[in-house]
């Protein structure tokens, strides 16, 4: 969520509508937040429900780490979906590093560092196997990661022999599953209680970092003659995320701090964020999938793209294969069972279009915030098994539903 | 004789901007081949789609009354029932089902809803043989050639029982044999009194076999002749016959040294290897210069200029590229925008554009890397830059981040030549740079592309319409076959001539 600000900068059609083209800009504007408003009502309705509970300090950080292998995924996910493709194997990767972590780091006493460096590349190979299928063969990727789902399956059990591996190093636990110590003390903060400083001294300073990138972007923007935003709307869009990071940093300083892994999720947040607006590369993502012809003949190497896409999703799925193992403290052979379907959901829920073209690394990062809340908040609740599921799925079809719907509406409006 | 089995009145047919059909009036008598000609979009396949129900009735005014009475279609299926069917250019035949089974597809030979495999596979051997197909009805259709499935579709249109049988372009991907054999077919299947419908660019073919000729020409109809007192020029005339007043800007050329130079350029077909599109082309491009590729549909020119534009058509190329009196290799797209060359499609929509981005990302597209540092965008700078084209090309937006998909076509292929002008290119080849947009806009168009001439650019203008050839070209190639059949400056130029080159080759091989 921290890096939500430095999207929606760039997003079109923001800032004084011109002349007769009132009307359009009001429901653009409402497609591209509503997913934002889907998780605000998801998560007031879900507080309400639990009498506050959803949202004190420990249970934010438990969904925060529970859920951050899904989120990391979703990264990867939601990009080979703006290209085009798909991936169905993410789950049988995050077992097979993960196993490959708990091999190395246990069975052989590889140091930690190194074995998390060689999990990665693994994971990089892994990704370049199935790239090499579908983007130079010319196969499906739904059916060269259907088989990738299988193969990397048997992968782990040829790795783990039939049993869990564990436990992983103390450093390997920590950044999977532990906090940042309190380098200083603990403020007061009134009827809240205790809280730790050096936690929300970083969030002051990434706020103050929001604050001033989006403030320079605007001044870039109005230096070249572009629309903005009207001051107060640039205003409330500064000042609610960073309230929005404030609330989430306070709660967690109160509990044990911030954990190692929402650190390193902001910062593959920011970094894809960056990537998906601002580089070449992320560009050609967009071109590719929007229109593949269009693309091969500006002169994008279609096939690279899509290959370095996949060789991205499995060093993503290596880096949650290593926090779900570490977490766990435990490699086991059926780790990751129907991650895909939920790094999938997520991208879908947060707008990514199923013909590819469109999606956002923000976007699917709230797609899967909204699973996660709908999880722990009906795990709260004491809610079953199979009416989480049947929500979920209701959550996804209405999800995809709505974008097809909106998208049919504005194509009848022409 | 003069039994009417069709007749089609007072057609008009409007698509957004555009009125393809005025006032078409079309008579067709009963157990004749008649031929319909004209110019590419001069409105022959959409009166064709009208009459097969493809545009349904009330999408279109006038009327149509075939055997003797008005008929509102509402599908294809309808005029199917009727006795009306219509062949394709490009074959609608399921290339992994068998033979007997694209025949009956749609009409199968069931009882109850159970297939009766032997009396399908039996009506269809019978088929066979009256079209003069040896193959047994089960041989899959993959296996046949493009003559043997065109067949295969008359078969199919025999199986319903067909009066009126329509074929747009038969022999366009046929060779001579397989064309003779077809035409030949024809005549048989009038002799047993079934009425046919052909569109046809090939004039030979027209004169051969056809009993009458209608023209059409800008969406009206021009004429219609029995063709004994026809000659091929009197059609050509026909077809091309317009003013050509004041659609053209005057420009007045400062030609500079040779820019690129094709060789012995072949090309073969992707799906059939042992096809050539274009055989041998040789061609010269010269600074501040416009030239124009002139040709029928069919004749090789996207082809020839994809094929070019970094190998992104076609198998087995082969020939040399000079530019600038240095070979060059172009083998990817990539390459040949690193060479200098430029290439804006025929189909916009499909191969032009992301319809889904603003007008600003797809002017950066292929010169993304001149905004990039390090490999990131400067988005302030790309801004910068769509904006000076969307003044500098009139495009018509409320900003650069208004989505491409919305825009009309000309304000769309204003977007494309943007595009094509940020990379800087040395040659610019232009595919159909008008196809498909408003008169103003194409003035607008005709302009830009003089003022790229007096940049210094040559430039190569690909176009169906001759008379655009002739007022913005300053001399223009035709191209017939795969092969280039003439060099022509602009003052030696005319419709006529140009149209017997078009068609040249074509005259010589047939027997």
């Amino acid at each position: 969520m921290t890096a939500a600000p430095t999207s929606t900068g760039v997003q079109p059609g923001r800032g004084p509508a011109p002349q007769g083209q009132a009307p359009r800009k009001v429901n653009f504007d409402l497609k591209q937040s509503g997913i934002y408003i889907a998780l605000a009502l998801i998560v007031v309705l879900f507080t309400v429900l639990t009498g506050g509970d959803l949202l004190a300090p420990q249970n934010l950080s438990n969904i925060i780490v529970q859920y951050s292998y899904i989120l990391v995924l979703a990264i990867g996910m939601v990009l080979i979906i703006i290209a085009g493709h798909i991936d169905l194997s993410v789950g049988s990767v995050v077992a097979a590093t993960g196993a490959f972590a708990a091999v190395m780091m246990v069975e052989w006493d590889v140091p930690w560092p190194l074995a998390i460096l060689l999990t990665l590349i693994f994971g990089a190979l892994i990704g370049a196997w199935q790239g090499y299928w579908v983007a130079y063969f010319g196969i499906p990727a739904f059916i060269v990661t259907l088989a990738g789902m299988l193969l990397f399956r048997a992968v782990t059990y040829m790795i783990l022999g039939n049993k869990g591996i564990g436990p992983f190093p103390e450093q390997v636990r920590t950044a999977a599953n532990g906090f940042i110590p309190g380098f200083l003390n603990n403020v007061a903060l009134g009827p809240l209680g205790g809280a730790d400083l050096f936690s929300i001294i970083v969030g002051v300073s990434v706020v103050a970092g929001i604050a001033v990138v989006q403030y320079r972007a605007r001044a870039g923007r109005i230096r070249y003659n572009q629309v903005v935003d009207p001051a107060w709307l640039f205003s409330v869009k500064v000042v609610v995320p960073a309230a929005l990071v404030m609330f989430v940093v306070i709660q967690l300083a109160r509990f044990r701090n911030l954990p190692w892994v929402l650190v390193l999720l902001a910062l593959l947040v920011v970094g894809y964020t960056l990537v998906t607006n601002r580089a070449v590369f992320g560009r050609q993502i967009y071109a590719v999938g929007g229109n593949l012809q269009a693309a091969t003949l500006s002169g994008v190497k279609v096939k690279s793209v899509v290959f370095w896409l996949f060789v991205n999703m499995g060093v993503l799925a290596s880096v949650a294969g290593l926090i779900f193992a570490g977490r766990l403290n435990l490699a086991g052979p059926t780790a990751g069972n129907s991650f895909e379907l939920d790094a999938i959901a997520a991208a879908f829920i947060g707008g990514a279009a199923v013909q590819g073209g469109v999606g956002k690394v923000v976007g699917a990062i709230t797609g899967g915030l909204i699973m996660g809340v709908i999880n722990n908040g009906m795990g709260l609740l004491g809610a079953q098994t199979e009416t989480v599921m049947l929500v979920k799925g209701v959550v996804l079809l209405a999800a995809v539903a709505f974008d097809v719907w909106s998208k049919r509406r504005t194509a009848g409006a022409r | 004789m003069t039994d009417t089995i069709l007749r089609m009145s007072g057609i008009t047919k409007t698509f957004p901007g555009v009125k393809a059909l005025q006032d078409v009036n079309l008579e067709v008598r009963r157990g004749e081949i008649h031929s319909i000609c004209g110019e590419n979009g001069a409105g022959k396949s959409t009166l064709m789609k009208v009459l097969s129900g493809v545009y349904p009735d009330g999408t279109y005014e006038g009327d149509i009354s075939f055997d003797g009475e008005l008929c509102r279609f509402s599908g294809i299926r309808d005029s199917e029932h009727r006795g009306i069917v219509i062949i394709h250019q490009e074959l609608a035949l399921a290339s992994n089902l068998s033979i007997a089974e694209n025949i009956f597809l749609g009409n199968e030979q069931a009882t109850n809803g159970w297939i009766n495999w032997n009396r399908t596979n039996a009506a269809a051997d019978q088929l066979l043989r009256r079209v003069g197909l040896s193959e047994t009805a089960v041989t899959p259709v993959i296996q046949l050639g493009v003559g043997k499935q065109q067949l295969v579709e008359i078969a199919k249109a025999l199986s319903k029982e067909v009066k009126l049988l329509i074929l747009d372009e038969p022999t366009a991907a046929l060779n001579d044999e397989d064309s003779a054999h077809l035409l030949d077919l024809l005549r048989g299947l009038r002799d047993e009194g079934i009425t046919c419908v052909i569109i046809s660019h090939k004039l030979n073919e027209v004169m051969g076999i056809s009993d009458r000729v209608t023209i059409l020409r800008d969406g009206k109809t021009i004429w219609t002749e029995e063709t004994a007192n026809l000659t091929e020029d009197k059609i050509i005339s026909g077809m091309v016959g317009r003013d050509m007043e004041h659609r053209y800007p005057e420009h007045e050329p400062t030609i500079g040294d040779e820019a690129l130079r094709i060789e012995d350029w072949t090309v073969y077909s992707p799906t059939q290897p042992d096809r050539a599109l274009v055989r041998k082309a040789n061609l010269t491009l010269r600074r501040g210069e416009i030239v124009g590729l002139a040709g029928l549909m069919g004749a090789g020119r996207t082809e020839l200029a994809m094929s070019v534009f970094g190998r992104s058509y076609g198998v087995n190329i082969s020939g040399r590229l000079i530019k600038d009196g240095r070979e060059i290799q172009a083998r990817s797209v990539r390459e040949a925008i690193d060479h200098g060359l430029a290439y804006a499609t025929e189909d916009r929509k499909r191969f032009g554009l992301n319809l889904i981005e603003d007008i600003k990302r797809n002017v950066s597209a292929a010169g993304l890397g001149k905004l990039a540092k390090g490999g990131w965008v400067d988005g302030n700078e790309e801004y910068r830059v769509a904006d000076e084209f969307r003044a500098s090309m009139n495009i018509k937006a409320p900003s650069v981040e208004a989505i491409t998909g919305k825009l009309s076509g000309g304000n769309q292929q204003k977007v494309v030549l943007s595009k094509w002008i940020f990379t800087d290119p040395d040659v610019l080849i232009l595919d159909e740079p008008t196809r498909g947009i408003d008169v103003g806009a194409k003035y607008e168009i005709y302009t830009i592309i003089n003022r790229l001439a007096d940049e210094g650019k040559a430039i190569l203008v690909i176009s169906s319409e001759l008379p655009e050839l002739l007022g913005i070209c300053d001399r223009i190639y035709t191209l017939s076959a795969g092969r280039i059949t003439g060099e022509v400056p602009r003052a030696e130029a005319t419709q006529e001539s140009l149209m017997t080159l078009m068609t040249k080759e074509v005259q010589e091989v047939a027997p």
